[in-house]
């Protein structure tokens, strides 16, 4: 077998039984690495590739003294999960040269269940963008179109997984990072329920939004990730203290009667036709297998961006406070005082999105404009959640589109931070939320002459992410878009 | 926040400050268009009549999270010093804070 042109869960199967083994796995997406991710013409998925600690750590998988349900299996990191090997930078010039302490709870997870890590993947500096664009180091490209944008803040993740640079890949969700870079890049990408993934050891944007998430070829793949990381992590007080479903992983069986949902709110002309028409597929091929289709309400929606950017802003600028150039991170050499050494180091190491998300946080929550904009967006939070309540009651899953359009051109939306901004217009409210998504390869638009991937989005309620990934396995076995690849 | 209400640069020099982040004037004259476009937009948020809904600051309802009281290893003076730019250890390491008082 080719190790990289499989499933994880073929890949991990093979190991088990000898087939092929980990190490030559290893070589293999190291080797595919080597060939595309580097150079001018290169992907830039990663960001720095554990070479010899994967190979090692795939050698003792290979004699046994490494096991468990991903023994074996190579898997890339968004680089704002800490490991205490290599650096954690966020993409950020401020951790440019941070070796973390300690490593994150879902990491540790995957290597407790035998994963080899391969390396840490470029994103939006501090997760904050849609393009990998507002990386401080390098713009990741997408592998249908290296003009184009991977997406973000997850871009260099959701990269590797499509051009086979790894066997799954770890995001993280904060407004869409995870599941608007899978669309973008033809994987399957999922936000769990907030909660289910220790953030322990994920260095914090926004905290009542972040969660871990996993980038996969399928469904089932996801399911298998889900089932190793989530979980109560006492290292994390707000990590859910919610039973793990041990159905999770078992996403063939039959999701019996499903009630599809469908809301107008997400249909908007203004959709690329590419987009449209995905979604429209998808409700033929739930209509086809019997499913209910159901109109339901979500009359919030449009309020999303606008509560998004005061909410994670404000919790960003809080968040952010702790890059003193004191106790790591930049420090400038050009310090008067105390209050100058905060003022430089900072203004020195952030990037431009990073220095307007936290004055726009601090501005939000600054006397005399806290009720107005801050206390407003918490109540218009609320309303948000009630709509999806509302709505969950009527169906069992919400069928909508993951973007507006395809993959934008590099440099596209780069001077217009608000333009930007409206790409998380369909998956930000699933972390205002604080519910279950999942973005599912929904097929391709050709544009200028390239075949570019469009995602399909299936919304579903707080904790039960076993039955999403049921119904989301029902639109993927009656397609075949997950099978495609970009020509890497 | 009324409609029209937009940040001037004086208020970006003022949150900057608050934000600790040192911005040149070029920076205050981008920075206050930029941020004025996106509270503009922000403000949409005033369509909405919202007496009465209940603020949501996070998606569980969690209270008080409290771990065991029981001992267990912290991280250690060296690990805490590891990334710091500037030391003495098993100090960080700042500019002066304090004056030299008076002269004598």
């Amino acid at each position: 077998m080719n190790p990289t042109d499989t499933t994880l869960t073929e890949l991990r199967d093979a190991i088990a039984v000898k087939a092929v083994s980990a190490a030559e796995a290893t070589r293999a997406y190291l080797d595919r690495i080597q060939a595309h991710d580097n150079g001018d013409a290169g992907l830039h998925a990663y960001h720095e590739v554990f070479a010899d600690r994967a190979i090692q750590r795939a050698e003792a998988v290979d004699r046994g003294e490494v096991t468990g349900p991903l023994a074996g299996v190579p898997i890339a990191i968004k680089d704002l999960l800490c490991t205490d090997y290599g650096y954690t930078t966020c993409s950020s010039k401020m951790l440019e040269n941070f070796r973390a302490p300690y490593t994150a709870t879902a990491v540790k997870k995957l290597e407790d269940a035998g994963a080899v890590i391969l390396g840490k993947t470029n994103m939006d500096e501090f997760a904050m963008g849609s393009s990998t664009e507002n990386s401080a180091f390098v713009t990741t490209r997408n592998p249908w179109d290296t003009d184009r944008v991977p997406g973000g803040s997850s871009g260099g993740s959701a990269a590797a997984m499509s051009a086979d640079l790894c066997a799954a890949s770890i995001g993280t969700d904060t407004g869409g990072s995870i599941r608007q870079p899978a669309a973008l890049c033809g994987v399957v990408g999922m936000k769990p329920t907030y909660g289910r993934i220790s953030r322990y050891g994920l260095i914090a944007f926004a905290s009542s939004l972040d969660q871990v998430g996993p980038f996969t070829r399928t469904v089932a793949d996801t399911a298998l990730l889900l089932k190793v990381m989530m979980g109560h992590d006492p290292l994390d007080s707000t990590s859910a203290n919610v039973e793990v479903p041990e159905d999770i992983d078992r996403v063939d069986e039959a999701p019996g009667n499903m009630r599809i949902g469908i809301a107008k709110e997400y249909l908007s002309d203004s959709n690329d036709p590419s987009v449209a028409a995905a979604t429209q597929k998808a409700i033929e091929v739930y209509k086809d297998f019997g499913a209910e289709i159901v109109e339901v309400d979500l009359p919030h929606t449009e309020y999303g961006i606008p509560v998004y950017y005061i909410v994670a802003t404000a919790e960003a600028s809080s968040n952010l406070a702790r890059y003193d150039g004191v106790h790591y991170g930049h420090r400038t050499d050009k310090a008067a005082d105390l209050i100058d050494l905060y003022c430089r180091s900072r203004a020195e190491g952030f990037g431009d999105e990073v220095k307007r998300r936290i004055m726009l946080g601090t501005y939000a929550l600054s006397s005399g404009y806290y009720d107005a904009y801050y206390n407003r967006a918490l109540k218009v939070r609320r309303l948000i959640k009630n709509d999806f309540d509302a709505a969950f009651e009527k169906c069992d899953a919400i069928l909508c589109p993951t973007t507006t359009a395809p993959a934008f051109k590099i440099g596209e939306l780069a001077d217009d931070p608000l333009a930007m901004y409206m790409n998380d217009v369909y998956t930000v409210n699933c972390n205002l939320a604080g519910n279950a998504g999942i973005s599912l390869p929904g097929g391709t638009a050709t544009v200028d002459g390239k075949e570019l991937p469009v995602g399909v989005q299936l919304l579903g309620p707080s904790f039960d992410e076993s039955r999403l990934l049921k119904i989301a396995r029902v639109f993927e076995a009656a397609t075949d878009h997950h099978t495609r690849r970009p020509g890497v | 926040m009324s409609k029209g209400q937009t940040i001037t640069e004086a208020d970006v020099r003022h949150v900057a400050k608050l934000s600790r982040l040192h911005v040149s004037e070029d920076d205050v004259h981008h920075f206050t268009e930029q941020l004025a476009a996106v509270l503009d937009y922000i403000g949409k948020l005033n369509e909405l009549d919202v007496d009465g809904v209940e603020s949501m600051a996070h998606p569980l309802e969690l209270v008080n999270v409290l771990r065991a009281d029981q001992e267990r290893p912290g991280m250690s003076t060296d690990s805490a010093l590891a990334n710091a730019p500037a030391k003495t250890p098993p100090f960080f390491k700042v500019p002066k804070v304090l004056g030299d008082g008076p002269s004598a």
